[in-house]
């Protein structure tokens, strides 16, 4: 870092031309936390008699998330884990949380955005004088980013920060992204991909003819369901967000449910990786419930496949995957979540399920028919008003 | 045997014989029975000597050669400085060697030669309660022997009493069947020939079958410890080439002291250290003529008080005559020795290497970061003084990982052989290392870069066979052996503890220092400001952090500072730099004890290991919900 940026050389570059990543205002803010940052660090070591910098970080396990019964979503407690720069288990850390906050910083002063991976590479240098690689992985860079998130109080965006796009979207919507105007009616076979960052000043909601969201578990069905204009059929938007959906499609179906008041329905797995991704849409994950207020949608419905479609729409037993001990241990552990605890439908769903002692795929249902889970299916659950909440 | 007959098929040697009839007469035995030379017994078993196999006859040659002529030296008070020389015959064998061993000792007189050489069982020292390097009388003439029957080859010996006397040149065959040897020819070299600089000196040259090999138990390492246990001598070795040499290897043992050590002293066998039998023989022989007198002449630490009492109590009087003691009032005698309270013997017989000395060879011998001798005071195992000193190095040049090689010395003769035998290897596996750090598998040596040493020095080393290569296991001995190598461990330990501790310590202030310069860079990019100032200031503080952390706690809770005791214990050498001990000592002295460093009281050290179980450098796995991680662990985003 032989160059040296001013205070006010920054500021001046800043306050040019429009910015297309977020606000001026949001950009400011998380400049400030940055440089609040570095501020405490130099104070401290500079100024104090101790001379040890530390940080406080949020934790992020179970027993520091609340669920909040009445916003029904999950919050982040207050514990906090300090980190020091003079612990001989903390020094590295402290350093790589330091040479992250610094390349956000840069990026957002170039209003620029890179992927966790990019912000690997970003940092990724030999330590002087040593074989030290400031990371050994991007999995080591990606937990820090994690802590610089929490640490800082910023969103990931923020930071200027995404992870790699993964989830797809057609429908009866029109949408602005970045300044583009995009018609989900028009998406081919293919879908609209959903970017990682769905702020409002990304993504705008345009015309709206739907009247819901379905979202699927995989890019599998959600072509099933494409090639079937289900979305037509039906007057709704089709989501799918490749297993645990990332935050971008997260942050888009809390969108569409809160400004556009479009319910929100999930097809998903009949196993507790299914369960989980309906929990987290739902009311957040665990070690990002600081995000809970912007992505959880406590009024998602879960419609399906339930233990009882086993029998209910008369399967061959060939679809029956056996449940494995961590399996059966992750369903108890999820029926004892606190919003799952008090909801009689969900324990019965669970103890359904492991009565039955295997789980199914949303996919079992293509041994009936090919296009069952279109033109059955969903429609019958729906129309019966039939899912979990 | 009928496991051998089976396979070649022959049949038993059987005869058959008559049912009741002898098979031999004490006639027919009579005419096969006769005297058995010692020289002829020795002959066919000369594995007893050191003989058993062509690689350790050759290292026993020399053996026995490079042990006299060190006696020979410090009985004159002469510095000894030696040469051996070992000259591969390839012409006349593959397994053809002759060995030359010359000292610049005393020189043996001319009439001596051939009983010395050519005897077997003639000596000087055996007959005497004295320490020295031989003591039975067996060892050159065993090789001699040895060579001669393997080649045919007489021994050569050239010997020069002083700078004004002729050398004399002595070819010696021995007669194993007189004990005698037969003189081939003599040369007498009457101008100062060029062998003996110091004018005086003895050249042996035998000629035998043997095997030149490098490693362990071969000549070179007994030589290389022979210097460890002798730095007062100069060993110089011509070592025959190996193959890729050009010619004879040379190879240099240079004296590490100047002074001879102490000269010993013969003593009197003690009361408490005879049997029955010497007794016996002893009474036999003696010139005194009453009771009393023999006590007192003959043995050591018997006055006329406890000549006397000894006397009465066996129902006898101090003027009792020696030659009326019949074997009946011989028992009563013994018993009465055994039961009196006599003082124990003499110890300044001993001369011990020294801890000094003992320091200096084993680190010029095996190169190690650490070196811990002790010398225990003198004891007695059968009426017989002894001594213990041990050595412990570690660390340096010595192979890691290994079992511990120990060095065993008598007299400060090494043994190379049956290790396992030996008391000293009883003494070293018996000693619990684990208390010292050290791993150690149930019932054998620790493992480490380590070497253990002990050293018996003693008027009389009870070996366990004629070939001097273990010594037995006697219970004073061994405990003797064991106290001493417990007070090295203990330094060991010491040390361990602390270069592990200096070690953990290097590695916390290195990892501040590696980190705070990208720190104080990250800052400057995030702030602005330089990075120089932030970065002094945070060097200076991990400065300080490191310092604390000098102060911990030892694994009794006992605080170490800077002085330990290892510090000026002229018993320890410790290499300089090989722990970070020039590190350590330009780091201010602690500010304070590190117990109230937060005002818990707590020891610090806990609070360290907690830190550096959490210190995942390379985190194995993606970092998970904490404790809910599980199966969906990590945020997939
Ligand atoms: N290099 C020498 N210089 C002077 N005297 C010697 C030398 N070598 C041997 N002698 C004398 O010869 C004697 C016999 O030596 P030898 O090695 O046969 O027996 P030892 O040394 O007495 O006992 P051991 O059998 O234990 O070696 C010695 O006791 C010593 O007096
Ligand atoms: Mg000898």
């Amino acid at each position: 870092m032989a160059k040296k940026t001013t205070k006010a050389a920054t500021t001046a570059a800043t306050a040019e031309a429009p910015r297309r990543r977020g606000s001026k205002a949001t950009a400011d803010a998380t400049l400030l936390r940055i440089a609040q940052l570095g501020q405490h660090v130099r104070k401290v070591a500079m100024h104090t008699k101790e001379g040890d910098p530390s940080v406080e970080i949020p934790s992020r396990t179970l027993s520091n998330t609340r669920f909040n019964a009445k916003k029904r979503t999950l919050e982040m407690g207050d514990a906090t884990q300090t980190r020091n720069l003079f612990n001989v288990g903390q020094a590295r850390k402290f350093m790589q949380m330091m040479l992250q906050a610094a390349a956000s910083k840069d990026l957002i002063q170039q209003d620029k955005t890179l992927s966790l991976r990019g912000m690997y590479y970003r940092s990724l240098h030999t330590i002087p004088g040593t074989k030290e690689k400031t990371f050994d992985d991007q999995s080591e860079s990606d937990a820090i980013l994690e802590d610089l998130e929490v640490g800082l109080g910023a969103m990931r965006e923020e930071l200027h920060v995404f992870a790699k796009k993964r989830g797809t979207m057609v429908g009866n919507i029109t949408i602005t992204d970045s300044g583009d105007e995009i018609d989900c009616r028009r998406m081919g076979s293919g879908g609209y991909a959903i970017p990682s960052i769905c702020e409002p000043d990304v993504i705008r909601f345009g015309r709206c003819d739907a009247k819901f969201v379905l979202h699927v578990e995989k890019d599998t069905v959600w072509s099933r369901f494409n090639e079937d204009k289900f979305w037509q059929k039906h007057n709704c938007i089709l989501t799918e967000g490749s297993g645990q959906p990332p935050r971008g499609v997260r942050r888009l179906l809390q969108r569409l449910n809160q400004e556009l008041g479009l319910p929100i329905y999930c097809l998903l797995d009949c196993d507790p990786w299914g369960h989980y991704i309906y929990s987290v849409i739902k009311q957040g994950s665990i070690n990002l419930a600081y995000e809970s207020q912007r992505m959880a949608i406590p009024d998602a419905k879960f419609i399906g496949i339930r233990a009882e479609d086993y029998r209910r729409c008369e399967l061959p037993p060939e679809v029956r995957i056996e449940l494995n001990d961590k399996d059966t241990a992750r369903a108890k552990q999820i029926a004892a979540y606190p919003w799952f605890e008090r909801n009689r439908a969900w324990q019965k769903e669970i103890d359904l399920l492991l009565r039955n002692g295997f789980k199914m795929e949303v996919e079992s249902l293509i041994t009936k028919d090919i296009s069952y889970v279109t033109e059955t299916y969903v429609p019958a659950r729906l129309k019966a008003r039939d899912w979990l909440d | 045997m009928t496991a051998l007959a089976a396979e070649t098929g022959t049949e038993p040697l059987t005869t058959t014989r008559k049912k009741g009839e002898r098979r031999e007469t004490a006639e027919t035995m009579a005419a096969r029975q006769r005297e058995i030379s010692v020289s002829e017994f020795f002959a066919k078993n000369r594995h007893l000597l050191g003989f058993d196999n062509p690689r350790k006859a050759l290292l026993t040659t020399i053996k026995e050669a490079v042990d006299n002529c060190l006696d020979a030296c410090e009985e004159a008070g002469i510095l000894p400085d030696l040469l051996v020389q070992i000259e591969h015959l390839k012409d006349v064998g593959e397994t053809r060697y002759r060995v030359t061993v010359q000292d610049n000792g005393p020189g043996i007189v001319r009439k001596q030669i051939e009983h010395i050489f050519g005897r077997l069982l003639y000596g000087s020292k055996f007959h005497r309660l004295k320490m020295s390097r031989g003591q039975q009388g067996i060892g050159i003439s065993a090789a001699g022997m040895y060579g001669l029957m393997t080649t045919g080859k007489p021994v050569v010996i050239i010997s020069k009493t002083a700078a004004k006397k002729p050398s004399h040149e002595v070819v010696l065959k021995m007669d194993t069947s007189k004990n005698r040897a037969e003189v081939v020819s003599e040369t007498e070299h009457p101008e100062d020939d060029h062998w003996f600089p110091d004018g005086h000196g003895t050249r042996v040259v035998i000629e035998l079958e043997g095997k030149y090999l490098k490693g362990r138990a071969s000549v070179d390492e007994y030589l290389e410890l022979t210097a460890i246990a002798n730095p007062h001598a100069r060993i110089t070795f011509i070592a025959p080439p190996q193959s890729g040499d050009a010619g004879p290897a040379r190879i240099e043992h240079p004296r590490a002291v100047e002074e001879l050590p102490a000269e010993t002293k013969e003593i009197q066998p003690h009361p408490h250290g005879i049997e029955l039998g010497i007794l016996i023989q002893m009474l036999e022989r003696t010139e005194s003529t009453t009771l009393s007198d023999f006590l007192q002449k003959d043995f050591c630490r018997v006055g006329p008080g406890t000549a006397r009492s000894i006397a009465e109590s066996a129902g006898l009087s101090a003027r009792t005559n020696v030659k009326k003691v019949g074997h009946a009032e011989a028992e009563k005698l013994y018993k009465s020795i055994q039961g009196a309270k006599i003082m124990a013997p003499p110890t300044d017989c001993l001369s011990p290497i020294g801890a000094k000395v003992l320091l200096k060879g084993l680190e010029k011998g095996l190169k190690p970061d650490f070196i811990a001798v002790s010398s225990r005071p003198p004891a007695v195992y059968r009426g017989r003084p002894f001594l213990i000193e041990a050595g412990v190095a570690f660390g340096g040049d010595l192979p890691g990982d290994e079992p511990a090689r120990v060095h065993r010395f008598a007299n400060r003769v090494p043994l190379q052989y049956q290790q396992s035998a030996c008391a000293c290897f009883k003494a070293v596996v018996e000693t619990d290392w684990k208390r010292y750090t050290l791993q150690q598998p149930r019932g054998s040596l620790p493992i480490g870069p380590l070497v253990v040493m002990i050293h018996m020095a003693s008027v009389w080393v009870p070996f366990t066979s004629e070939s001097k290569e273990a010594i037995a296991d006697y219970d004073e001995i061994r405990k003797e052996m064991r106290l001493a190598l417990q007070d090295c461990g203990r330094k060991l330990g010491i040390y361990l503890s602390r270069r592990e501790r200096m070690r953990r310590q290097g590695e916390r202030r290195h990892i501040f220092e590696r980190y705070i310069g990208e720190i104080a860079r990250a800052c400057e990019a995030i702030t602005g400001d330089p990075a120089q100032p932030l970065y002094e200031a945070l060097l200076k503080t991990a400065q300080k952090k490191t310092a604390e952390a000098d102060a911990m706690l030892d694994e009794e809770g006992r605080f170490i500072g800077k002085k330990d005791s290892l510090q000026n214990d002229d018993t320890v050498f410790m290499r300089e730099s090989s722990d970070g001990g020039g590190e350590r000592d330009d780091a201010p002295e602690p500010a304070r004890a590190a117990s109230d460093e937060d005002g818990e009281g707590k020891p610090r050290r806990k609070k360290q290991a907690g830190a550096a179980k959490e210190a995942p450098k390379k985190p194995g796995k993606k970092r998970g919900a904490g404790e809910d991680g599980g199966l969906f662990a990590g945020e997939q985003d």
